[in-house]
Formats: structure tokens, C-alpha cells, sequence
């Protein structure tokens, strides 16, 4: 066996810390001691639970192979008619920040139809060397081009670190891309350092609904690769005077064979951002009782540059669509402030919205469980309130 | 159409809570359940199958309890269940837990579609089908919100991305991630019950697969979680009271202070 779980014995205390660590409740008391099952998927949440070092996990055969050669961080750049995404802005300010402790050079991959002044925005906004695919045949997004590029260009620039946004397109991307590349990669990180000592990326994300935060290393491959959540890191001002060495490379014919087509696409609420991007959630509950009322929404979303968000039960009644659900069983989002009307707070709900900067809640019920855990809770009549307080905005906006 | 649907065994995280004196998660007494986007994975599988004729064959990697869901799933009206358990599969990241399903998916060929839940409710990291694709060489859609058509060994999906919808058509084989908004699982069928109750699992492990221990489980893997912390627990702000009018000045003060872009 590769790996086991140890508890030794002599050390253990019985105290049971392990037991409630586990994610998987592997762990029971047996006897006095910690005892495990079959349950333990070896993730070791216990072995640093335990005070007293009486769990250990013993892994061999795990062997540091290939790993010299490699170094700086490459992001992957989304862009979008020509215009580069703001996620990939956020991205070149982490790659920077790692790029102080890891010392290679911050490195951009644009593949696009439409180079336009991208390589230019990604140089200002903290690139070394921007690395262009510029090919007619590569606009809209399609998994297996974008694959075989991005697999070549890595094996080819042996990046250390390689960094996309957690949106649709690098949650497509990356997993196939590192399958391939039989590499790591950690997905919808919230926090990134580089640890000099090892050598090692420690890449942070939520996980058990944000419930638990995982701290993942990617020790004996390379590149190190890991998705980002969007808003979460900072983007550096535009520095006009940083000129990044620019590398155009052609894609080979046959990187540009898709077996999936692209028929068509459909934009929903067009220039309102989706809300796994939006910086200003207004979302909807039960208690707003008629799709109608979410125009109540719209007009303060559309005041703060918001987009509207919703619980599953408004979602289920048919009251705005999917794409809109915030929650288990919907997206994950973390705005800077996040205005939750007419909504309960179960906890289906909160593990989709609980890591927002601000969370405010506006409902009748003052003993809704959203009141536990938001940021401000307002107890009133969202129909009176949220009236008022557009008013209000537009007061102020029509006075300043 | 022969149809693999792979699913995960996960802790209902809705039930996970923290214990706020110690600030560890409370996982005593919180049930398994089948993956929920799993299970609009498989009602798709269920429908074409219905549709086009064929049959659904539900997989799963995990402890042997994990046949659980497999159960639920050929009480639904899957008419074959592969668990693939394995002390060397334990410690799997998403490499080594698509690298393992993928193994299963080819020894069980010739298989048209591979369905599965767009993540795990768990893990959150919606790896694991685009992992498959890229070991089987297979085209893979993920976030699809509908599958449109299954014709002439070809499928056609709506995606549903950042800002829109697109309607994708690929060849099959291919793997399909799905979301909630594609259908509504059905119940447990009496029959299905019935034929869940005395079916017989079938169960692979790494050898009955071809795998080699560096391929999967702990070994297989290269990542490995360092640290687990429970986040900062939020506790309960400020409670306002009053009327609609003071109620909307003082949201105002903190919308328009705190990012309302003024």
C-alpha cells in the first residue's frame, strides 16, 4: 500500500478532536483511542487536528520526478471580442505577488481570433512576456483547440505555475489540460502563496460548501496548475511604461480539429455581468412572491452596477431563471456585497454566498436564519423598503 | 445507446455544521446521499434511454458503503451498477479519481455517452469530467444545461456559460457535465425498488481495472491536501428596526459607502 492512516496509540489521548475534523467521519473513539475506517479517503484533515501528533499518514513512493527546469508563472488569458477579462487582470496581479517569492518571470497566453491591443493591457498589467496564438479559427471558445495549444505552449515554456480563472471556460480548460499534462491542479482557489522552501504553490479554496478551507500542494509535478475565483484577487494599476517581450506562435493545422461545434449563441441580460463575476449581488427569495417584483431588484441592482441573484425556491417557482441561482445546487459567488431580500437563509443557500465580503438581509421574518450570519440585517417589508431605498439613491446620486 | 452515468457518494454538506466552541466541523451524524447533480445526470441518462432504447449503467468509485447510491440509482431505473472499490483507490485527487472512472468507462465498452453531475457538492471542483475526457480522448461539454438531440452519433447541448447560452453539437462518444436546470429526477419506481433490492453490484478494484498502484489512490495523485481550517464563522451583524424611510437611509449609507459606485 502506498499510503496508510497511523494512530499511534501510546500518544493518543482519547481527547476526539480528530473525529470532529473529519470530513468524512472516518474517525470514532474506540476504547479511549481514535480508530479509523474505511470511510478515510487519506485526505489528512486529522493529522493536523491532532495536538498531540498521534496521527500520521505515511506515503511512499511518492517521488519528485521532473520537476527541475521549470519556473515562473504563466496565466491564462480569457478575452472576449478583443477585450481582455478582468479575472485575467486579477490573475497577472497574483502572478506577481507569487512572482516576488518564486522569482521567475510572469507570462501570459492569449489565444484569440483578435489579438487587438490585448498583449498590450496584459504587459501594463504586470506580464514579462505575453505569448499570442492568433488564429481566425480560434474566436469563440472551443475546448479541444484551446487544449492542445495550451498543452503545447506549457510543455514548450515549462512554466512552474500555471494560473486560470475559475470561470466557465478555465473550469473547462484546466482539468483537461492537466489530465494530459499529468499534473495537479486545484480547482476555484480564493488564496495563492508561493512557499520558497518547498517550492511549492499553496493554493487555498473553500470546500464542503465553503464550510472548510483546504490548503493543496501539487509537490512531485509540474507545472503546478490551479483555477482563481474571480474577484478575489486584486488586479494592478496599468503601468503604461512596463513592455512585455511579445512571442507570436502559430497554431499547427492540427490543433484546430474540434469534434464539438459551435451552432450558435444566445446573450442573457446583455451588459449586466453573470454572477459569479458581479461585484454587487441583489438576489431574491421566496418573499418576493411574484416574478414582478424582481423589477424591484433590477432597478437597485441596476442603481449599485449589480446583477440579481435568487434562492433555489425562486428559481423552482419560475420566477427568474437557473442561471440566476445562487447556492448548493446553483453557483458559488462571492461579491463584495451581497443584498439578500425576501431570502431565508438556509444553509442550501448560504454555502453559495457565505464567503461575500458583505452580506445584508432584508426580510420580515426576524427570526429567518439569515439573520445569524448576515453582515446587517434590516427587519421590515421589503416592499417598502426596497422602494425607499431606491428613492433614496436617487436622491443622493441626483444631489452629489 | 449504452449510457454510463458516474456519480459520487458525498456528506450531505447541508447538514455539515460547525461547532462554534471548537471551530471544527460537525459531521456526526450526517447522511450520504447521492451526489445532487448526479442525479440529473442520471434522469438524462434515464430519459435518452427511455427515448432511443439502450441501457444506463451507474458507476461510482468509493468505500464499499458507496453501493448505496448505486442502489438509488437502479431503483430510478439504472439497469446496471459498477462500484469501483480498492483500498489503493483512497487519497485520490481528481487526477487519479478521473483516471480511475475513465479505466472502468473503457472496460466496459463500447459506450456511447458518459454523463455526470457538473461537480461534486463535496469537492466543489468539477474536475473530474473533463478529466475523464481527456484520458479517454473523447470531446467533452460541460455545464450543460439541456441536452437538445442524440441522432446519428451525434449530440446537441445548450452550455450554459458567462453572459449566455451556447448550443454546441459534438460526435459521440463524448463525456456530458450537467447542471440542475436539465429535467427533474424521477422517483423510485416499486419495480425499481424491488430489482435495487436483490441486484448484484459488480465490483472492480485496481487489478480487475489494469491499473498500477502509481495510477491510483494517494499514489496516483499529485496533489495532496496540507491543511484544513474552518473559515472565520460569521456571526449575526447589526439588527435594524424602523421605518421603510430610516430603514433605506441607513442601507444607503452602506450600499453607497461600501461599493455602490458612486
Amino acid at each position: 500500500m502506498s499510503a496508510r492512516l497511523e494512530i499511534r496509540t501510546d500518544v493518543c489521548t482519547g481527547c476526539g478532536l480528530c473525529t470532529s475534523a473529519c470530513p468524512f467521519g472516518a474517525l470514532s473513539l474506540v476504547d479511549g483511542t481514535a480508530s479509523v475506517s474505511d470511510a478515510c479517503t487519506l485526505c489528512g484533515a486529522c493529522e493536523s487536528s491532532c495536538p498531540f501528533g498521534a496521527i500520521l499518514i505515511r506515503r511512499t513512493g511518492t517521488v519528485a520526478e521532473g520537476i527541475s527546469g521549470y519556473s515562473g508563472t504563466m496565466v491564462i488569458a480569457e478575452s472576449r471580442e478583443g477585450a481582455i477579462d478582468h479575472s485575467t487582470l486579477e490573475l497577472l496581479g497574483a502572478a506577481r505577488a507569487i512572482a516576488e517569492a518564486e522569482g521567475g518571470p510572469v507570462s501570459a497566453l492569449l489565444i484569440t481570433s483578435v489579438a487587438g491591443d490585448g498583449p498590450k493591457v496584459l504587459s501594463e498589467h504586470g506580464a514579462d512576456v505575453v505569448v499570442v496564438v492568433e488564429d481566425p479559427a480560434l474566436g469563440h471558445y472551443l475546448t479541444e483547440p484551446r487544449a492542445a495549444i495550451t498543452r503545447r505552449i506549457i510543455t514548450e515554456r515549462k512554466p512552474a505555475i500555471v494560473l486560470a480563472a475559475a470561470t466557465t471556460t478555465g473550469r473547462d480548460l484546466m482539468p483537461r489540460v492537466a489530465k494530459l499534462l499529468n499534473t495537479g491542479l486545484t480547482a476555484d482557489c480564493t488564496s495563492l502563496s508561493f512557499d520558497p522552501g518547498k517550492g511549492c504553490l499553496l493554493q487555498t479554496r473553500p470546500a464542503f460548501g465553503g464550510n472548510i478551507m483546504a490548503t493543496i500542494v501539487c509537490e512531485g509535478t509540474r507545472p503546478q496548475m490551479a483555477t482563481v475565483r474571480p474577484r478575489v484577487m486584486k488586479a494592478l494599476d496599468p503601468d503604461p511604461s512596463r513592455t512585455a517581450e511579445i512571442v507570436r506562435i502559430a497554431p499547427e493545422p492540427g490543433e484546430l480539429v474540434s469534434r464539438v461545434r459551435l451552432e450558435g449563441f444566445r446573450v442573457l441580460d446583455e451588459g449586466i455581468a453573470d454572477i459569479a463575476e458581479a461585484s454587487v449581488i441583489v438576489s431574491g427569495g421566496r418573499g418576493m412572491k411574484t416574478p414582478e417584483n424582481f423589477s424591484l431588484l433590477s432597478e437597485i441592482a441596476g442603481l449599485l452596477g449589480g446583477s440579481v441573484g435568487a434562492s433555489r425556491a425562486a428559481v423552482d417557482s419560475g420566477w427568474i431563471p437557473y442561471p440566476h441561482q445562487v447556492g448548493q445546487t446553483g453557483k458559488t459567488v462571492q461579491p463584495r456585497t451581497y443584498l439578500a431580500c425576501g431570502i431565508s437563509g438556509a444553509v442550501q443557500h448560504r454555502v453559495g454566498m457565505q464567503s461575500s465580503d458583505t452580506i445584508i438581509a432584508v426580510n420580515r421574518d426576524e427570526t429567518a436564519p439569515i439573520f445569524q450570519f448576515c453582515s446587517e440585517g434590516f427587519v421590515g417589508d421589503l416592499f417598502e423598503i426596497l422602494p425607499a431605498l431606491a428613492k433614496e439613491i436617487r436622491r443622493r446620486r441626483g444631489s452629489a | 445507446m449504452r449510457i454510463v452515468v458516474a456519480m459520487k457518494q458525498v456528506p450531505d454538506t447541508a447538514e455539515v455544521r460547525i461547532d462554534p466552541e471548537r471551530n471544527t466541523l460537525v459531521r456526526d451524524g450526517v447522511p450520504s446521499i447521492m451526489n445532487p447533480f448526479d442525479a440529473y445526470a442520471l434522469e438524462e441518462g434515464l430519459r435518452w434511454k427511455d427515448a432511443l432504447g439502450g441501457e444506463v449503467i451507474a458507476l461510482t468509485m468509493g468505500p464499499p458503503q458507496a453501493e448505496a447510491i448505486l442502489r438509488e440509482a437502479v431503483s430510478m431505473g439504472a439497469d446496471q451498477a459498477v462500484l469501483l472499490s480498492d483500498r489503493a483507490f483512497a487519497g485520490a485527487d481528481t487526477w487519479a479519481t478521473s483516471h480511475t472512472l475513465a479505466a472502468a468507462v473503457a472496460k466496459l465498452a463500447p459506450v456511447d455517452l458518459v454523463l455526470t453531475g457538473k461537480q461534486a457538492i463535496d469537492g466543489d471542483t468539477a474536475q473530474t469530467g473533463p478529466g475523464m475526457a481527456a484520458t479517454l480522448d473523447w470531446p467533452q461539454l460541460t455545464f450543460v444545461g439541456r441536452v437538445l438531440g442524440i441522432e446519428g452519433g451525434r449530440i446537441r447541448v445548450e452550455r450554459y456559460v458567462e453572459g449566455g447560452v451556447e448550443t454546441l453539437d459534438s460526435s459521440l462518444p463524448a463525456v456530458v457535465t450537467v447542471l440542475k436546470d436539465a429535467n427533474t429526477p424521477r422517483m423510485p419506481s416499486l419495480r425499481g425498488k424491488m430489482k435495487a433490492r436483490s441486484l448484484q453490484v459488480t465490483v472492480w478494484t485496481a487489478a480487475d481495472l489494469g491499473l498500477p498502484q502509481s495510477e491510483t489512490g494517494l499514489e496516483g495523485s499529485p496533489t495532496r491536501v496540507v491543511r484544513i481550517a474552518t473559515p472565520e464563522s460569521r456571526s449575526g451583524g447589526e439588527i435594524h428596526r424602523g421605518s421603510p424611510e430610516e430603514l433605506a437611509a441607513i442601507l444607503a449609507d452602506i450600499l453607497l459607502g461600501e461599493g455602490g459606485g458612486e
